[in-house]
């Protein structure tokens, strides 16, 4: 693996190396598109990459906070090039997940985030006729719904 | 008043705050594998998983503040039941399936309400926990308030254990209320509201879901209280010694 100089790559740079990293819950997603990589900076000779939990007890926060840093080295930077840090404040929103992420969410079966708090349409068959069977699902980030048309289950990504 | 004062002032607080979330945590918790249907399993198991995670913030907090090197965990795993500050509630034992959504339902809309101020504290450190955990407890308030009127207003066997519930858990919700000598102080410093000014915004909040579960709301009486200041019922040393035990036994263990 070659060494890259850490002042000779760019945030820009950085973000797109990130948008290679898949969250680890929902790897369909990477973790640029769920909107978690905030701001990305350098202090001194050091890069910070701010990250927002989801939720607070998101088991997954940690493993993206690896995942982050195992992108980075294997992009060359030494591990003294760069430090994750978490970020509370402002706190993360549904409202931060891309537009291509949540076309990626309703294309993998998951029912993008609502500002009516719930889906729009079943991502199987596209019925709106939908109900909830209850509000926590196989991730603290969504929900778990039913389509009364096609009678299928699916999860909705939770809008917060 | 001196610095130091504040400071331990705010220490108890955020103990109070994160030891209600990691009390309640923990015996929601103790629901994995055993709720009525799959999918209020897996819902008590990531109430939990939140819950447990505000307490990460909460006693990060407190442990940082402090400044004698104690961690979240620290805290957590290492203090005896005399220096646990939370609500006698949230240590009752689950009962049934309707105590349990109750007593979340009590506690989540006190919550919500304390959060709500919390958002406004000039404790920068404070405002930015409240504002990420208020959204996860908005969402709780729902699913807990819609269960209770599910179940209350259901037939007349969950309507008969939901007023069991309510009628079991009411003595307990007074100690939400009681306004402490940290309270006061917390409260001249804009950092954290009294708990007696949240009354008068708990019942407006509380009392349309009761009328609409059609339960009804004992009278005021008899308040049971001491958590806040550590005076435990006999529940908290046994969830102590199920949390605690791995680092008593085994002390820095790690995964
Ligand atoms: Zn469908």
């Amino acid at each position: 693996m070659s060494m890259v100089q850490a002042s000779a790559v760019n945030e820009s740079e950085i973000r797109q190396w990130l948008e290679e990293v898949p969250d680890p819950e929902i790897p369909v997603v990477s973790l640029v598109d769920l909107g978690v990589i905030r701001e990305i900076k350098r202090d001194g000779d050091t890069w910070l990459v701010n990250v927002a939990p989801t939720y607070s007890g998101c088991p997954a926060t940690r493993i993206i906070h690896d995942d982050v840093r195992a992108k980075l080295y294997e992009k060359g930077l030494r591990p003294s090039d760069f430090q994750v840090v978490s970020v509370l404040s402002p706190p993360w929103s549904t409202d931060w997940i891309s537009k291509s992420g949540r076309q990626k969410l309703a294309d993998y079966g998951i029912a993008p985030p609502q500002p009516s708090g719930k889906p729009k349409a079943c991502p199987q068959c596209g019925s709106s006729d939908l109900e909830l069977v209850s509000q926590f699902g196989s991730t603290p980030c969504k929900a778990s719904w039913r389509c009364r048309s096609c009678l299928e289950p699916f999860d909705y990504f939770k809008c917060i | 008043m001196s610095d130091d004062t504040l400071n331990k002032a705010l220490f108890e607080f955020l103990c109070r705050m994160g030891d209600n979330t990691l009390v309640l945590g923990h015996r929601v918790s103790e629901w994995c594998g055993h709720a009525p249907v799959l999918e209020e399993d897996i819902a008590l198991a990531n109430m939990s998983l939140d819950l447990i995670g505000q307490t990460q913030l909460w006693l990060g907090l407190a442990g940082e503040l402090e400044g004698a090197g104690r961690s979240a965990d620290d805290l957590a795993y290492l203090r005896d039941a005399f220096d646990f500050r939370n609500l006698l509630l949230v240590e009752l034992p689950n009962g049934d399936f309707g105590k349990t959504l109750m007593r979340q339902f009590l506690f989540d809309g006190f919550q919500s309400l304390i959060l709500t101020e919390l958002t406004r504290s000039s404790n920068e450190r404070v405002k930015e926990i409240a504002l990420k955990v208020k959204k996860e407890v908005t969402y709780h308030l729902e699913r807990s308030s819609d269960l209770v009127v599910r179940l209350g207003d259901g037939n007349e066997e969950s309507h008969r254990r939901m007023q069991q519930a309510l009628n079991e858990l009411w003595p307990y919700v007074g100690e939400m209320f009681i306004d402490e000598p940290e309270d006061k102080l917390l409260s001249e410093a804009a950092i954290a509201p009294l708990p007696s000014s949240l009354k008068a915004r708990w019942e407006t909040l509380m009392r349309p879901y009761f009328a609409q579960a059609k339960l009804n709301v004992p009278d005021e009486g008899y308040a049971h209280k001491g958590g806040k200041h550590g005076t435990h019922s006999e529940h908290l040393g046994f969830i102590l010694a199920e949390m605690q035990f791995l680092q008593r036994a085994y002390p820095g263990s790690t995964w």
